[in-house]
Protein backbone atom coordinates (compact mmCIF):
# COMPACT_ATOMS: atom_id res chain seq x y z
CA UNK A 1 0.00 0.00 0.00
CA UNK A 2 1.53 3.73 -0.77
CA UNK A 3 0.97 6.23 1.84
CA UNK A 4 -0.90 8.85 1.62
CA UNK A 5 1.27 12.18 2.10
CA UNK A 6 1.48 15.65 1.29
CA UNK A 7 4.30 14.63 -1.06
CA UNK A 8 2.54 11.89 -2.73
CA UNK A 9 -1.09 14.55 -3.16
CA UNK A 10 1.43 16.55 -4.59
CA UNK A 11 3.26 13.96 -7.05
CA UNK A 12 -0.39 12.92 -8.48
CA UNK A 13 -2.05 16.39 -8.74
CA UNK A 14 0.87 17.10 -10.96
CA UNK A 15 -0.27 13.79 -12.51
CA UNK A 16 -3.71 14.92 -13.14
CA UNK A 17 -4.42 12.22 -10.56
CA UNK A 18 -4.44 9.43 -12.92
CA UNK A 19 -1.88 7.22 -10.88
CA UNK A 20 -3.69 6.73 -7.41
CA UNK A 21 -3.20 3.72 -6.66
CA UNK A 22 -6.78 1.42 -5.64
CA UNK A 23 -7.36 1.87 -2.32
CA UNK A 24 -8.12 -2.15 -1.60
CA UNK A 25 -7.97 -5.31 -4.03
CA UNK A 26 -10.68 -7.20 -4.87
CA UNK A 27 -9.81 -10.48 -4.64
CA UNK A 28 -12.08 -13.42 -5.83
CA UNK A 29 -12.27 -15.69 -2.32
CA UNK A 30 -10.30 -18.49 -1.20
CA UNK A 31 -11.59 -21.47 -0.77
CA UNK A 32 -11.25 -21.18 3.20
CA UNK A 33 -10.55 -18.57 5.48
CA UNK A 34 -9.30 -18.61 9.38
CA UNK A 35 -12.13 -16.19 9.64
CA UNK A 36 -15.21 -14.62 7.56
CA UNK A 37 -16.79 -11.85 8.78
CA UNK A 38 -20.29 -11.36 7.34
CA UNK A 39 -21.06 -7.04 6.78
CA UNK A 40 -18.74 -4.93 5.36
CA UNK A 41 -19.99 -1.79 7.45
CA UNK A 42 -18.03 0.20 9.36
CA UNK A 43 -17.69 -2.61 12.44
CA UNK A 44 -16.91 -5.89 10.49
CA UNK A 45 -14.19 -3.80 8.76
CA UNK A 46 -13.13 -2.86 12.03
CA UNK A 47 -12.79 -6.24 13.26
CA UNK A 48 -11.15 -7.51 10.37
CA UNK A 49 -8.57 -4.74 10.86
CA UNK A 50 -7.78 -5.41 14.54
CA UNK A 51 -7.68 -9.11 13.92
CA UNK A 52 -4.94 -8.67 11.47
CA UNK A 53 -2.91 -5.97 13.35
CA UNK A 54 -3.40 -6.27 16.54
CA UNK A 55 -3.86 -10.42 16.69
CA UNK A 56 -1.65 -11.41 13.68
CA UNK A 57 -4.55 -13.44 11.81
CA UNK A 58 -4.41 -12.07 8.26
CA UNK A 59 -6.20 -15.25 6.54
CA UNK A 60 -9.61 -12.93 7.06
CA UNK A 61 -12.62 -12.66 4.62
CA UNK A 62 -15.51 -9.63 4.69
CA UNK A 63 -18.20 -10.87 2.70
CA UNK A 64 -20.45 -7.99 2.04
CA UNK A 65 -23.83 -7.87 -0.10
CA UNK A 66 -23.91 -4.64 -1.38
CA UNK A 67 -21.61 -1.63 -1.28
CA UNK A 68 -18.92 -0.97 1.48
CA UNK A 69 -20.42 1.03 4.00
CA UNK A 70 -23.46 1.14 2.02
CA UNK A 71 -25.56 0.28 5.23
CA UNK A 72 -26.15 2.27 8.35
CA UNK A 73 -22.81 3.34 8.25
CA UNK A 74 -22.91 5.34 5.25
CA UNK A 75 -26.73 6.47 6.31
CA UNK A 76 -26.44 7.77 9.78
CA UNK A 77 -25.49 11.49 11.20
CA UNK A 78 -22.42 10.84 12.04
CA UNK A 79 -22.34 11.96 15.96
CA UNK A 80 -19.69 10.47 18.08
CA UNK A 81 -19.84 10.86 21.87
CA UNK A 82 -18.83 8.64 25.24
CA UNK A 83 -21.14 9.99 27.49
CA UNK A 84 -23.12 7.13 28.45
CA UNK A 85 -24.17 6.75 31.95
CA UNK A 86 -23.44 2.91 33.14
CA UNK A 87 -19.75 1.52 34.01
CA UNK A 88 -19.55 -1.15 31.24
CA UNK A 89 -21.03 1.34 28.67
CA UNK A 90 -19.08 4.47 29.47
CA UNK A 91 -15.99 2.35 29.31
CA UNK A 92 -16.67 0.40 25.98
CA UNK A 93 -17.48 4.05 24.16
CA UNK A 94 -15.06 6.20 25.68
CA UNK A 95 -12.30 2.68 24.55
CA UNK A 96 -13.76 3.56 20.87
CA UNK A 97 -13.93 7.33 21.41
CA UNK A 98 -10.05 7.32 22.37
CA UNK A 99 -9.42 4.64 19.31
CA UNK A 100 -11.41 7.26 16.94
CA UNK A 101 -8.70 10.14 18.28
CA UNK A 102 -6.03 8.43 17.13
CA UNK A 103 -7.64 6.72 13.79
CA UNK A 104 -6.44 8.79 11.10
CA UNK A 105 -2.78 8.68 11.99
CA UNK A 106 -3.09 4.86 12.43
CA UNK A 107 -5.07 4.20 9.33
CA UNK A 108 -3.30 6.63 6.97
CA UNK A 109 -6.45 8.06 5.91
CA UNK A 110 -7.58 11.27 7.07
CA UNK A 111 -11.53 10.70 8.82
CA UNK A 112 -12.22 14.11 9.09
CA UNK A 113 -12.59 14.02 12.91
CA UNK A 114 -14.50 17.27 14.17
CA UNK A 115 -14.47 17.34 18.07
CA UNK A 116 -17.02 20.33 18.05
CA UNK A 117 -18.82 19.35 21.46
CA UNK A 118 -21.94 17.80 21.82
CA UNK A 119 -24.76 19.82 23.47
CA UNK A 120 -27.70 17.41 25.05
CA UNK A 121 -30.91 19.70 26.62
CA UNK A 122 -32.85 19.95 29.11
CA UNK A 123 -36.84 21.06 29.04
CA UNK A 124 -37.82 20.34 31.96
CA UNK A 125 -37.15 19.74 35.85
CA UNK A 126 -36.64 16.27 35.32
CA UNK A 127 -34.29 16.33 32.56
CA UNK A 128 -32.40 18.87 34.71
CA UNK A 129 -31.72 16.73 37.27
CA UNK A 130 -31.33 13.51 34.86
CA UNK A 131 -28.54 15.09 32.70
CA UNK A 132 -26.89 16.67 36.23
CA UNK A 133 -27.11 13.18 37.68
CA UNK A 134 -25.16 11.72 34.47
CA UNK A 135 -23.15 14.46 33.98
CA UNK A 136 -21.53 13.43 37.65
CA UNK A 137 -21.58 9.63 37.22
CA UNK A 138 -19.59 10.46 33.61
CA UNK A 139 -17.27 12.35 35.46
CA UNK A 140 -17.07 9.52 38.06
CA UNK A 141 -15.73 7.44 35.10
CA UNK A 142 -13.21 10.04 33.84
CA UNK A 143 -14.68 11.15 30.91
CA UNK A 144 -15.34 14.52 30.22
CA UNK A 145 -18.60 15.92 31.05
CA UNK A 146 -19.63 19.40 31.80
CA UNK A 147 -23.29 21.09 32.70
CA UNK A 148 -24.26 24.31 31.27
CA UNK A 149 -26.74 27.00 31.92
CA UNK A 150 -28.91 28.79 29.76
CA UNK A 151 -26.76 31.65 29.51
CA UNK A 152 -23.36 29.59 29.09
CA UNK A 153 -25.82 27.28 26.22
CA UNK A 154 -26.37 30.98 24.65
CA UNK A 155 -22.96 31.90 24.32
CA UNK A 156 -22.03 28.42 23.42
CA UNK A 157 -24.23 28.62 20.34
CA UNK A 158 -25.91 31.99 19.54
CA UNK A 159 -28.20 30.57 16.92
CA UNK A 160 -30.23 28.86 19.46
CA UNK A 161 -33.90 30.28 20.65
CA UNK A 162 -34.05 30.17 24.56
CA UNK A 163 -37.35 32.28 25.04
CA UNK A 164 -39.30 30.86 28.33
CA UNK A 165 -42.23 31.23 26.39
CA UNK A 166 -41.82 28.23 23.66
CA UNK A 167 -43.60 25.17 24.72
CA UNK A 168 -40.52 22.90 25.67
CA UNK A 169 -37.97 25.67 26.37
CA UNK A 170 -34.37 25.27 26.82
CA UNK A 171 -33.34 25.20 31.12
CA UNK A 172 -29.84 23.43 30.46
CA UNK A 173 -27.52 21.50 28.80
CA UNK A 174 -24.49 18.86 28.99
CA UNK A 175 -21.77 19.20 27.13
CA UNK A 176 -19.26 16.87 25.80
CA UNK A 177 -16.19 18.69 24.29
CA UNK A 178 -14.39 15.81 22.79
CA UNK A 179 -17.29 14.43 20.89
CA UNK A 180 -18.53 15.84 17.41
CA UNK A 181 -18.39 14.52 14.82
CA UNK A 182 -16.58 12.43 11.59
CA UNK A 183 -16.74 11.32 7.86
CA UNK A 184 -18.70 8.51 7.57
CA UNK A 185 -17.46 6.91 4.34
CA UNK A 186 -13.99 7.37 5.02
CA UNK A 187 -14.14 5.46 8.46
CA UNK A 188 -15.01 2.79 6.32
CA UNK A 189 -12.78 2.97 3.46
CA UNK A 190 -9.58 3.84 5.84
CA UNK A 191 -10.37 0.51 7.48
CA UNK A 192 -10.86 -1.28 4.31
CA UNK A 193 -7.76 -0.23 2.81
CA UNK A 194 -5.91 -0.73 5.94
CA UNK A 195 -7.38 -4.44 6.16
CA UNK A 196 -6.52 -4.96 2.75
CA UNK A 197 -2.67 -3.86 3.26
CA UNK A 198 -2.61 -6.36 5.83
CA UNK A 199 -3.91 -9.16 3.69
CA UNK A 200 -7.13 -9.04 4.37
CA UNK A 201 -9.80 -10.11 1.82
CA UNK A 202 -12.31 -8.07 1.00
CA UNK A 203 -15.27 -9.21 -1.10
CA UNK A 204 -18.42 -7.02 -2.25
CA UNK A 205 -21.13 -7.89 -4.13
CA UNK A 206 -21.34 -11.56 -2.05
CA UNK A 207 -24.83 -12.46 0.04
CA UNK A 208 -24.31 -14.60 2.53
CA UNK A 209 -27.41 -17.11 2.53
CA UNK A 210 -26.32 -19.90 4.76
CA UNK A 211 -24.37 -20.74 7.70
CA UNK A 212 -23.20 -23.85 7.14
CA UNK A 213 -22.48 -25.98 10.87
CA UNK A 214 -22.04 -29.50 12.04
CA UNK A 215 -22.25 -30.90 15.58
CA UNK A 216 -22.19 -27.38 16.95
CA UNK A 217 -19.39 -26.31 14.77
CA UNK A 218 -19.09 -23.76 12.27
CA UNK A 219 -17.76 -24.90 9.04
CA UNK A 220 -18.26 -21.98 6.25
CA UNK A 221 -21.10 -19.99 4.14
CA UNK A 222 -23.27 -20.33 1.41
CA UNK A 223 -23.06 -17.26 -0.77
CA UNK A 224 -24.08 -16.02 -3.76
CA UNK A 225 -20.43 -16.97 -4.95
CA UNK A 226 -20.69 -20.26 -3.59
CA UNK A 227 -19.43 -22.07 -0.66
CA UNK A 228 -17.41 -20.29 1.39
CA UNK A 229 -14.88 -22.47 4.01
CA UNK A 230 -14.45 -20.86 7.23
CA UNK A 231 -13.05 -22.10 10.70
CA UNK A 232 -14.50 -19.14 12.70
CA UNK A 233 -17.54 -16.64 11.47
CA UNK A 234 -18.45 -13.18 12.83
CA UNK A 235 -22.00 -11.78 11.98
CA UNK A 236 -21.76 -8.06 12.14
CA UNK A 237 -24.79 -7.16 10.36
CA UNK A 238 -26.55 -4.58 12.09
CA UNK A 239 -30.44 -4.70 10.51
CA UNK A 240 -30.36 -8.23 9.44
CA UNK A 241 -28.94 -9.82 12.53
CA UNK A 242 -31.74 -11.85 13.46
CA UNK A 243 -32.07 -12.81 9.36
CA UNK A 244 -28.65 -13.94 9.88
CA UNK A 245 -28.23 -15.63 13.04
CA UNK A 246 -31.73 -17.48 11.87
CA UNK A 247 -29.58 -19.08 9.72
CA UNK A 248 -27.31 -20.82 12.10
CA UNK A 249 -31.25 -21.36 14.17
CA UNK A 250 -30.36 -18.89 16.75
CA UNK A 251 -33.16 -16.98 18.18
CA UNK A 252 -31.73 -12.88 19.34
CA UNK A 253 -33.77 -10.22 20.98
CA UNK A 254 -33.72 -7.78 17.96
CA UNK A 255 -36.21 -6.45 15.90
CA UNK A 256 -35.33 -3.62 13.03
CA UNK A 257 -36.36 -0.43 12.48
CA UNK A 258 -35.94 2.59 10.37
CA UNK A 259 -34.02 5.67 11.25
CA UNK A 260 -34.44 8.26 8.82
CA UNK A 261 -31.85 11.31 8.54
CA UNK A 262 -32.17 14.08 6.08
CA UNK A 263 -30.08 17.39 5.43
CA UNK A 264 -30.91 20.71 4.19
CA UNK A 265 -29.30 23.02 1.30
CA UNK A 266 -26.10 23.88 2.13
CA UNK A 267 -25.69 26.88 4.00
CA UNK A 268 -22.40 28.80 5.06
CA UNK A 269 -21.76 27.87 8.85
CA UNK A 270 -24.02 28.49 11.50
CA UNK A 271 -23.55 25.79 14.12
CA UNK A 272 -20.74 25.02 15.26
CA UNK A 273 -21.28 22.07 17.54
CA UNK A 274 -23.80 18.90 17.67
CA UNK A 275 -26.80 19.79 19.49
CA UNK A 276 -29.59 17.10 20.48
CA UNK A 277 -32.64 17.76 22.26
CA UNK A 278 -34.37 14.36 23.75
CA UNK A 279 -37.85 15.95 24.67
CA UNK A 280 -38.37 17.46 21.87
CA UNK A 281 -36.52 14.92 19.84
CA UNK A 282 -34.54 15.97 16.93
CA UNK A 283 -30.94 16.54 16.64
CA UNK A 284 -28.89 18.97 14.27
CA UNK A 285 -25.12 19.42 13.45
CA UNK A 286 -24.00 20.96 9.84
CA UNK A 287 -21.17 18.75 7.34
CA UNK A 288 -18.19 20.40 5.81
CA UNK A 289 -20.78 20.79 2.68
CA UNK A 290 -22.42 23.31 4.54
CA UNK A 291 -25.96 21.11 5.09
CA UNK A 292 -27.70 20.61 7.99
CA UNK A 293 -27.55 17.34 9.02
CA UNK A 294 -30.91 16.01 10.98
CA UNK A 295 -32.31 13.14 12.63
CA UNK A 296 -34.61 11.95 15.44
CA UNK A 297 -35.99 8.84 16.44
CA UNK A 298 -37.07 5.37 14.92
CA UNK A 299 -40.31 4.57 13.13
CA UNK A 300 -43.13 2.96 15.40
CA UNK A 301 -43.27 -0.47 13.75
CA UNK A 302 -40.08 -2.73 12.76
CA UNK A 303 -39.14 -2.94 8.90
CA UNK A 304 -37.01 -3.29 6.38
CA UNK A 305 -37.92 -1.16 4.03
CA UNK A 306 -34.77 1.49 3.91
CA UNK A 307 -36.86 4.52 3.99
CA UNK A 308 -40.05 5.47 6.97
CA UNK A 309 -43.04 7.68 7.80
CA UNK A 310 -43.13 11.38 7.05
CA UNK A 311 -44.94 11.60 10.28
CA UNK A 312 -41.39 11.06 11.75
CA UNK A 313 -40.16 13.82 9.32
CA UNK A 314 -42.93 16.34 10.66
CA UNK A 315 -42.60 16.01 14.13
CA UNK A 316 -38.49 16.23 14.15
CA UNK A 317 -39.07 19.39 11.89
CA UNK A 318 -41.44 21.25 14.41
CA UNK A 319 -38.74 20.77 16.88
CA UNK A 320 -35.78 21.85 14.96
CA UNK A 321 -37.77 24.98 14.66
CA UNK A 322 -38.58 25.59 17.49
CA UNK A 323 -35.23 25.88 18.88
CA UNK A 324 -33.89 27.50 15.94
CA UNK A 325 -36.36 29.50 14.34
CA UNK A 326 -34.36 30.88 12.02
CA UNK A 327 -34.33 27.32 10.06
CA UNK A 328 -37.97 27.39 9.35
CA UNK A 329 -37.52 28.62 5.46
CA UNK A 330 -34.02 25.85 4.70
CA UNK A 331 -35.16 23.49 2.33
CA UNK A 332 -34.31 20.05 2.36
CA UNK A 333 -32.50 18.21 -0.38
CA UNK A 334 -32.51 14.78 0.52
CA UNK A 335 -34.02 12.02 3.19
CA UNK A 336 -33.59 8.30 3.63
CA UNK A 337 -33.29 5.56 6.27
CA UNK A 338 -31.19 2.72 7.43
CA UNK A 339 -32.47 0.16 9.22
CA UNK A 340 -31.25 -0.31 13.07
CA UNK A 341 -30.77 -3.32 15.31
CA UNK A 342 -32.46 -2.34 18.65
CA UNK A 343 -31.99 -4.42 21.72
CA UNK A 344 -35.17 -4.21 25.06
CA UNK A 345 -31.86 -2.29 26.79
CA UNK A 346 -30.63 -0.02 23.89
CA UNK A 347 -27.22 -1.93 24.57
CA UNK A 348 -24.94 -3.90 21.73
CA UNK A 349 -24.11 -7.65 21.80
CA UNK A 350 -21.02 -8.48 21.33
CA UNK A 351 -20.60 -12.32 22.16
CA UNK A 352 -20.11 -15.98 21.49
CA UNK A 353 -22.99 -17.96 21.05
CA UNK A 354 -24.27 -21.25 21.77
CA UNK A 355 -22.18 -22.46 18.43
CA UNK A 356 -18.61 -22.98 18.60
CA UNK A 357 -16.61 -21.04 15.83
CA UNK A 358 -19.57 -18.29 15.82
CA UNK A 359 -19.72 -15.02 16.80
CA UNK A 360 -22.23 -12.32 17.15
CA UNK A 361 -21.87 -8.46 16.89
CA UNK A 362 -24.93 -6.36 16.88
CA UNK A 363 -27.47 -4.46 18.80
CA UNK A 364 -26.08 -1.27 18.39
CA UNK A 365 -29.26 0.09 17.52
CA UNK A 366 -29.37 3.96 16.59
CA UNK A 367 -25.73 4.66 18.33
CA UNK A 368 -22.99 2.92 16.77
CA UNK A 369 -21.06 4.58 14.50
CA UNK A 370 -19.79 6.51 17.19
CA UNK A 371 -18.35 3.17 18.42
CA UNK A 372 -17.10 1.41 15.74
CA UNK A 373 -13.42 1.24 15.84
CA UNK A 374 -13.95 -0.08 19.81
CA UNK A 375 -16.40 -2.60 18.26
CA UNK A 376 -14.31 -3.84 16.02
CA UNK A 377 -11.13 -3.68 18.80
CA UNK A 378 -13.19 -6.08 21.13
CA UNK A 379 -14.88 -7.96 18.96
CA UNK A 380 -11.26 -8.88 17.13
CA UNK A 381 -9.95 -10.13 20.71
CA UNK A 382 -13.40 -11.94 21.44
CA UNK A 383 -13.32 -14.08 18.02
CA UNK A 384 -9.45 -14.34 18.36
CA UNK A 385 -9.05 -15.67 21.53
CA UNK A 386 -12.37 -17.56 21.92
CA UNK A 387 -13.23 -15.33 24.94
CA UNK A 388 -14.77 -11.81 25.68
CA UNK A 389 -12.67 -9.02 26.43
CA UNK A 390 -13.35 -7.00 29.79
CA UNK A 391 -14.80 -4.31 28.19
CA UNK A 392 -17.30 -6.40 26.32
CA UNK A 393 -17.79 -9.42 29.04
CA UNK A 394 -21.07 -7.56 30.03
CA UNK A 395 -22.41 -7.37 26.41
CA UNK A 396 -22.71 -10.91 25.94
CA UNK A 397 -25.96 -12.73 24.82
CA UNK A 398 -26.57 -14.36 27.82
CA UNK A 399 -27.74 -11.47 29.90
CA UNK A 400 -31.00 -12.17 28.77
CA UNK A 401 -30.98 -15.15 30.81
CA UNK A 402 -29.15 -13.95 33.45
CA UNK A 403 -31.30 -10.48 33.81
CA UNK A 404 -27.55 -8.52 33.57
CA UNK A 405 -28.85 -5.98 31.24
CA UNK A 406 -27.41 -2.50 30.58
CA UNK A 407 -29.83 -0.52 30.73
CA UNK A 408 -29.35 2.82 28.43
CA UNK A 409 -32.94 3.89 27.09
CA UNK A 410 -31.96 7.14 28.07
CA UNK A 411 -28.17 7.16 26.69
CA UNK A 412 -27.43 10.10 28.07
CA UNK A 413 -29.71 12.21 25.31
CA UNK A 414 -31.12 11.20 22.24
CA UNK A 415 -30.16 7.34 21.93
CA UNK A 416 -27.04 8.36 18.68
CA UNK B 1 -47.17 6.80 6.13
CA UNK B 2 -49.31 3.76 6.43
CA UNK B 3 -53.13 3.83 5.94
CA UNK B 4 -54.49 1.19 8.68
CA UNK B 5 -57.48 -0.34 8.39
CA UNK B 6 -59.18 -0.36 12.10
CA UNK B 7 -61.99 -3.20 11.95
CA UNK B 8 -64.25 -0.72 13.76
CA UNK B 9 -62.96 2.67 12.46
CA UNK B 10 -62.09 2.21 8.95
CA UNK B 11 -59.10 3.40 7.35
CA UNK B 12 -56.83 6.12 9.33
CA UNK B 13 -53.70 6.97 9.11
CA UNK B 14 -50.94 5.29 10.90
CA UNK B 15 -50.39 8.29 13.61
CA UNK B 16 -53.07 7.07 15.90
CA UNK B 17 -52.21 3.33 15.81
CA UNK B 18 -49.30 2.03 18.31
CA UNK B 19 -47.31 -1.25 17.25
CA UNK B 20 -47.71 -4.15 19.40
CA UNK B 21 -44.82 -6.41 18.47
CA UNK B 22 -45.42 -9.84 17.56
CA UNK B 23 -48.64 -11.59 17.65
CA UNK B 24 -49.72 -14.89 18.58
CA UNK B 25 -46.94 -15.00 21.53
CA UNK B 26 -48.84 -17.09 24.41
CA UNK B 27 -47.96 -16.31 28.03
CA UNK B 28 -46.60 -19.62 29.81
CA UNK B 29 -49.10 -21.68 31.52
CA UNK B 30 -47.15 -22.67 33.98
CA UNK B 31 -44.54 -19.95 34.86
CA UNK B 32 -43.33 -21.16 37.97
CA UNK B 33 -42.19 -24.31 35.97
CA UNK B 34 -40.12 -22.51 33.38
CA UNK B 35 -36.12 -22.45 33.43
CA UNK B 36 -34.34 -18.95 33.08
CA UNK B 37 -33.77 -19.98 29.52
CA UNK B 38 -37.38 -20.44 28.80
CA UNK B 39 -38.22 -17.28 30.82
CA UNK B 40 -35.49 -15.40 28.33
CA UNK B 41 -36.85 -16.49 25.15
CA UNK B 42 -40.79 -15.67 26.44
CA UNK B 43 -39.39 -12.01 27.62
CA UNK B 44 -36.92 -11.07 25.07
CA UNK B 45 -36.57 -13.15 22.19
CA UNK B 46 -38.75 -12.08 19.28
CA UNK B 47 -39.27 -12.93 15.41
CA UNK B 48 -38.33 -10.46 13.69
CA UNK B 49 -39.55 -12.01 9.82
CA UNK B 50 -37.79 -10.13 6.64
CA UNK B 51 -41.37 -10.53 4.68
CA UNK B 52 -44.81 -11.61 5.99
CA UNK B 53 -45.38 -10.51 9.63
CA UNK B 54 -47.97 -11.28 12.03
CA UNK B 55 -48.30 -8.25 14.37
CA UNK B 56 -50.41 -6.49 17.53
CA UNK B 57 -51.88 -3.29 16.51
CA UNK B 58 -53.56 -0.94 19.13
CA UNK B 59 -55.81 1.61 17.92
CA UNK B 60 -54.41 4.46 20.58
CA UNK B 61 -55.86 7.64 19.61
CA UNK B 62 -59.31 5.98 18.27
CA UNK B 63 -61.59 3.07 19.44
CA UNK B 64 -58.52 2.29 21.78
CA UNK B 65 -59.08 -1.52 20.79
CA UNK B 66 -56.79 -4.07 19.93
CA UNK B 67 -56.46 -5.93 17.07
CA UNK B 68 -53.63 -8.14 14.39
CA UNK B 69 -52.23 -7.59 11.03
CA UNK B 70 -50.12 -9.69 8.78
CA UNK B 71 -47.70 -6.94 7.08
CA UNK B 72 -44.85 -7.31 5.03
CA UNK B 73 -42.21 -6.10 6.40
CA UNK B 74 -40.36 -5.34 3.16
CA UNK B 75 -42.63 -3.75 1.59
CA UNK B 76 -45.05 -2.31 4.50
CA UNK B 77 -48.50 -3.82 2.71
CA UNK B 78 -50.99 -4.97 4.80
CA UNK B 79 -51.70 -8.27 3.75
CA UNK B 80 -54.57 -9.03 6.30
CA UNK B 81 -56.54 -7.43 9.06
CA UNK B 82 -57.83 -9.87 11.13
CA UNK B 83 -59.28 -9.82 14.95
CA UNK B 84 -56.88 -9.95 18.68
CA UNK B 85 -58.55 -13.74 19.44
CA UNK B 86 -58.28 -14.88 15.78
CA UNK B 87 -55.61 -16.98 13.81
CA UNK B 88 -54.71 -15.38 10.89
CA UNK B 89 -56.19 -16.23 7.42
CA UNK B 90 -55.35 -19.35 5.61
CA UNK B 91 -53.71 -18.26 2.99
CA UNK B 92 -51.38 -16.42 5.00
CA UNK B 93 -50.48 -18.35 7.68
C1 LIG C 1 -30.27 7.43 9.91
C2 LIG C 1 -29.29 6.90 10.92
C3 LIG C 1 -28.63 7.78 11.75
C4 LIG C 1 -27.71 7.31 12.68
N1 LIG C 1 -27.01 8.22 13.43
C5 LIG C 1 -26.02 7.80 14.24
C6 LIG C 1 -25.21 8.76 14.93
O1 LIG C 1 -25.38 9.97 14.77
N2 LIG C 1 -24.23 8.30 15.75
C7 LIG C 1 -24.01 6.96 15.92
O2 LIG C 1 -23.12 6.62 16.70
N3 LIG C 1 -24.74 6.03 15.28
C8 LIG C 1 -25.74 6.42 14.44
N4 LIG C 1 -26.50 5.49 13.75
C9 LIG C 1 -26.26 4.05 13.98
C10 LIG C 1 -25.06 3.55 13.19
O3 LIG C 1 -25.17 3.94 11.84
C11 LIG C 1 -24.96 2.03 13.26
O4 LIG C 1 -25.10 1.56 14.58
C12 LIG C 1 -23.61 1.55 12.75
O5 LIG C 1 -23.23 2.24 11.58
C13 LIG C 1 -23.67 0.07 12.47
O6 LIG C 1 -22.51 -0.31 11.78
P1 LIG C 1 -22.39 -1.75 11.19
O7 LIG C 1 -21.08 -1.80 10.51
O8 LIG C 1 -22.69 -2.73 12.25
O9 LIG C 1 -23.63 -1.85 10.19
P2 LIG C 1 -23.80 -1.53 8.63
O10 LIG C 1 -23.02 -0.37 8.19
O11 LIG C 1 -25.28 -1.52 8.37
O12 LIG C 1 -23.13 -2.80 7.99
C14 LIG C 1 -23.75 -4.07 7.91
C15 LIG C 1 -23.51 -4.60 6.53
O13 LIG C 1 -23.94 -5.95 6.47
C16 LIG C 1 -24.35 -6.19 5.16
N5 LIG C 1 -25.14 -7.41 5.09
C17 LIG C 1 -26.41 -7.60 5.55
N6 LIG C 1 -26.82 -8.86 5.28
C18 LIG C 1 -25.78 -9.48 4.64
C19 LIG C 1 -25.60 -10.79 4.11
N7 LIG C 1 -26.56 -11.73 4.14
N8 LIG C 1 -24.41 -11.08 3.52
C20 LIG C 1 -23.41 -10.14 3.44
N9 LIG C 1 -23.55 -8.88 3.93
C21 LIG C 1 -24.72 -8.56 4.53
C22 LIG C 1 -25.12 -4.93 4.79
O14 LIG C 1 -25.22 -4.77 3.39
C23 LIG C 1 -24.30 -3.85 5.46
O15 LIG C 1 -23.40 -3.20 4.59
C24 LIG C 1 -27.45 5.92 12.81
C25 LIG C 1 -28.12 5.02 11.97
C26 LIG C 1 -29.03 5.50 11.01
C27 LIG C 1 -29.71 4.53 10.10
ZN1 LIG D 1 -60.52 1.99 15.81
Amino acid sequence: MKKYSIFSLLRNSINFHQDWQKAWRSPDPKSCYDVIIIGGGGHGLATAYYLAKEHGITNVAVLEKGWLGGGNTGRNTTIIRSNYLWDESAALYEKSLQLFEGLSQDLNYNIMLSQRGVLNLAHNLHDLREINRRVNAIRLNGIDSEFLNVNQIKAFIPIINISRKIRYPILGASLQRRGGVARHDAVAWGFARAGDARGVDIIQNCEVTGIVHEKGRVSGVETTKGFIGAKKLGIVVAGHSTVLAGMAGLRLPIQSYPLQAMVSEPIKPIINCVVMSNAVHCYVSQSDKGELVLGAGIDSYNSYGQRGSLNVIEDQLAALCELFPLFSRLRLIRQWGGIVDTSPDASPIISKTPIDGLYLNCGWGTGGFKATPGSGWVFAHTIATDQPHELNAPFRLERFTSGALIDEHGAAAVAH
Amino acid sequence: MLVIECPWCGPRSEEEFTNGGEAHIKRPSKPSALSDEEWADYVFMRKNTKGIFLERWSHSSGCRRWFNAARNTITNEIAAIYHINEKPPKEIS
